[in-house]
């Protein structure tokens, strides 16, 4: 017996899960103190189903409230720097791309000192132990208590990392420091971003993940918890206080992996259709397939494993305005929706009053609607159908019909079947579909190395790549048995000696 | 052109000109961009000059990095160590550089030399070597025509310096690689020294400009919502040099095979016809660059013709690196000026050495 719960901006929804059938489902407000509104939804959920919180085996998390706090730049902790580089890199220091709110934020205590690795694996500089200490000092008399250290081509090699975090930990004991090999790809600067991001995040983190436990507790529920991350599969409650920065898309990734459940589909298109936007993406083998450009958060530009998703401006509260020529969105009355939609008594003509008028959603009141001129509402509904499908069709990766899954509150807006959709479904409690996406996640494990194919052979390479994979999963806790390989990537390193190749695998399995 | 200063907000459509001029390879301009921004914000003064304002006994000089995309953006290039180049080839010449010129105008080439004209005073001449991307050294019309890449002078941020002297331009490229790999893959380098009339007769011209004009006809038609594409065509058409463009091919990625062969990134990406091209297949091989499209037994374009792929709805240049099935891209045929077909050049940059077996035609014959 499972519960996921996906605490939003708005709403934080929960589901009790039995194997894989949904018992309960609950959408209560999110509250300020996050764990109030944990605990009246588990509450809800547990009385709805009727099951006693001693038979939950396991709490599944999924949260957007660190993305949130970057994007917003509240609740964020000043952050020491330091990069292990010198002499190189000086052209690029620490936070160079980063908007200035933001760096007003965490502060500009950026350290250089020697470090870094060749890409074939020299040092670059041997780590001046006695610097590290003394950047340590100055980092503890400032008075800052969170670091983030980086270093070049510390995916290849972490020891001097490692290494500097052990001297800084004996000089400022109480430092939190995070690790740039831990989190990120090759690209310094983009893997330093979120690095430093997480090291922002770490206080928070604490709280919030402290709260989820005192929620759990006050509920009387032992099971271990949770929280799911970027990819789809789920970390310890432990790990994401380290590495809350793993969580950032794991919203759209939940609302994908719950529409993938709850249609029994591996390989489809999901529409996620809420008030404002409707978010597009791909699911490949049952998992978000993951975007391959740099994506932005709150400005700063990362690396991330990231879900693919096109978001256009149709939702439920969309404005639709003209008459021959019209249009819906980009514009949206957002949660004002139940004052200002027609339906509701309100004078804007909005996505939901379309629907209600063309009979396809029976919300609020329904004379409000009734003059509208039935051309018109044939039209809107015309143009709300091309712009899926046209979302749909950008996102596809073949000029074959694919089968699409319809989620969230705006799925009413759609009533016929869509140009390029084989088959179209709107499942069951497509509502709640992120938090049962978060009840249902996997564990992973990953690896992404530079190997040498001339020394190691590429069968080789990547059998051992495929095997640190699946060890890795284990140790997140995956069933040895269910575990499966699910990315195989290789880049060659254009201009490198020795056939070096860039590896990326991933292993998932589920919670044993 | 006349002579001009280059500022911030030329900066993004510079940039993505740049990546266009890189037909997938020559590196992501993202770190050298970031670089130049921090000068220009600095209050750096840049002038980009004219190539006709150069006296014929002005001093010319090269700079660049060399070694491999993925190296630079961890191990960043060395502002400081290039401007060191410089110093070193004016000392190993017994000449004052009076100015810059850029060995490759696309990629993160076309981006350093602006840096360090920001921090040497030295203008940087409004042209390049290459026309595009290119990977190996010899690669520059400078060198098609007569002047020796010789001296090389490679450095990295250690201080450590190699010179290379080698009788022929290809033999400088061997030797240089081997110095470059051992300083990690990635060495500032001064090259290709010459006097402003050798600069003006073998250099392709006005390349900076056309960088940022091909970024800025992007640009303003995402800004007014018209075809990118349409906006291209019309400004090539219209361009110093009226070059040809079209578009080859709308599609989308369905295989896609890489693989290091003697230390390039080599393969080939085969695209699914959509829209006008539905039910056709066209296949893009590379090494590093793009090379040459085949659509079966036809060739559409091939070095040294540009073959840029551009994401399908945006027109942003996307890289050998950064293509992933499934992406929907139109392809991009442009021609070079006659500078690059000329047989001296063909013979050092054409299909043959890159291993093609046709006899290269230029793309607008081919179309």
């Amino acid at each position: 017996m499972r519960i996921g719960v996906d605490v939003g901006g708005t709403n934080t929804d929960a589901v009790v899960m039995d194997g894989a059938t949904v018992l309960a489902s609950i959408k209560a407000p999110t509250t300020a103190d996050v764990g109030a509104g944990v605990v009246a939804a588990i509450e809800g959920v547990l009385a709805r189903s009727k099951v006693a919180p001693e038979t939950i085996t396991g709490v599944m998390i999924g949260t957007t409230q660190f993305t949130n706090a970057i994007v917003e730049r509240r609740r964020l902790v000043p952050v020491a720097i330091v990069r292990l580089a010198l002499p190189a890199t000086k052209s690029l220091n620490p936070l160079i791309d980063w908007p200035h709110d933001l760096v007003d934020t965490i502060g500009r205590n950026v350290y250089m000192a020697e470090g870094g690795y060749e890409v074939d694996g020299r040092e670059i500089s041997p780590l001046d132990e006695a610097e590290i200490a003394r950047i340590a000092r100055d980092i503890a008399a400032k008075g800052l208590e969170s670091i983030a250290v980086s270093s070049v081509f510390a995916p290849l090699n972490s020891a001097q990392e490692d290494r500097a975090a052990e001297i800084i930990h004996a000089e400022h004991p109480q430092a939190q420091i995070t690790l740039s090999n831990e989190i990120g790809r090759v690209g310094l600067i983009e893997r330093e971003n979120a690095a430093v991001m997480n090291a922002a995040l770490v206080q928070l983190s604490a709280k919030v993940v402290g709260s989820f436990r005192e929620a759990l507790k006050k509920l009387k529920i032992d099971a271990p918890f949770f929280i799911s991350q970027n990819d789809g599969t789920l970390m310890s409650a432990a790990y994401v206080e380290r590495y809350p920065v793993l969580t950032f898309a794991s919203g759209p990734t939940n609302s994908m992996r719950g529409a993938a459940f709850l249609s029994d589909q591996e390989n489809a298109v999901v529409v996620d259709i809420g008030g404002t936007t409707t978010d597009v993406g791909v699911l490949a083998r049952g998992f978000p397939r993951e975007s391959a450009v740099a994506v932005d958060v709150g400005g700063v530009r990362t690396n991330f494993r990231m879900p693919d998703v096109l978001a256009i401006g149709l939702g439920g509260g969309s404005l639709v305005r003209g008459d021959d020529e019209v249009t819906v969105g980009p514009d949206s009355v957002g949660f004002e929706l139940t004052e200002k939609a027609l339906v509701f008594g309100g004078d804007t003509l909005t996505a939901t009053d379309i629907a209600v008028a063309a009979g396809l959603a029976d919300i609020g009141d329904r004379a409000a609607v009734a003059g509208l001129d039935d051309a018109a509402v044939a039209r809107a509904l015309g143009k709300i159908h091309a712009m899926v499908e046209d979302a749909i069709d950008r996102m596809k990766t073949s000029a074959d019909p694919v089968p699409a899954i319809l989620v969230g509150g705006g799925s009413i807006l759609i009533e016929r079947d869509l140009a390029g959709v084989s088959t179209l479904s709107v499942p069951e409690h497509s509502a709640v579909a992120n938090a049962i996406g978060a009840a249902i996640a996997q564990v992973g494990g990953e690896v992404d190395r530079v190997f040498s194919y001339e020394q190691e052979g590429r069968e080789n390479a990547i059998a051992q790549a495929k095997d640190e994979a699946q060890a890795k999963a284990v140790d997140a806790g995956a069933e040895p048995a269910s575990i499966e390989i699910i990315e195989v990537e290789e880049i060659p390193l254009a201009y490198l000696p020795g056939a070096a190749c860039r590896v990326r695998v991933k292993a998932v399995g589920d919670l044993a | 052109m006349p002579t001009m200063k280059m500022h911030l907000d030329l900066l993004p459509d510079f940039l993505r000109g740049t990546a266009f001029l890189g037909t997938g390879g020559g590196g992501d301009p993202y770190v050298g961009g970031l670089i130049l921004r921090q000068k220009l914000e600095e209050g750096a003064d840049i002038t980009i000059m004219d190539p006709m304002e150069l006296d014929d006994d002005d001093f010319v000089v090269s700079v660049a990095n060399m070694g491999a995309p993925t190296v630079m953006v961890e191990k960043i290039p060395s502002a400081h160590a290039m401007v060191e180049c410089l110093r070193s080839i004016e000392r190993e010449l017994g000449r004052k550089a009076t100015a810059l010129i850029a060995a490759e105008a696309g990629g993160i080439n076309g981006t350093l030399p602006m840096v360090i004209g920001a921090m040497t005073g030295l203008p940087v001449v409004d042209g390049d070597g290459m026309g595009r991307a290119f990977p190996e050294l010899q690669m520059c019309t400078f060198g098609v025509y007569g002047v020796p890449a010789s001296p090389i002078v490679l450095r990295d941020e250690h201080g450590n310096e190699v010179i290379v002297r080698a009788r022929s331009n290809l033999e400088s490229e061997w030797f240089a690689r081997v110095v470059c790999t051992r300083m990690g893959t990635k060495s500032e380098i001064a090259l290709y020294a010459m006097s402003g009339k050798e600069a003006k007769e073998t250099g392709v011209l006005y390349t900076t400009t056309l960088a940022m004009e091909i970024g800025r006809s992007i640009r303003e038609a995402r800004e007014t919502q018209s075809d990118p594409f349409a906006g291209l065509q019309h400004y090539f058409q219209t361009s110093r040099d009226k070059r040809f463009c079209t578009v080859l091919f709308e599609g989308k990625v369905v295989d896609l095979l890489r693989e290091t062969t003697s230390g390039w990134a080599i393969g080939r990406v085969i695209f699914e016809g959509i829209g006008t091209n539905t039910g056709q297949q066209l296949e893009v091989r590379f090494q590093n660059e793009f090379l040459v499209a085949q659509q079966g037994e036809r060739t559409l374009g091939m070095v040294p013709d540009l073959i840029c792929i551009l994401d399908q709805e945006n027109a942003e240049p996307i890289t050998t690196e950064g293509l992933k099935y499934g992406q929907r891209v139109r392809v991009v045929g442009v021609s070079v000026p006659p500078v690059m077909r000329t047989p001296e050049a063909l013979a050092v940059f054409g299909p043959k050495y890159f291993g093609i077996a046709d006899v290269y035609t230029p793309i607008e014959e081919l179309v």
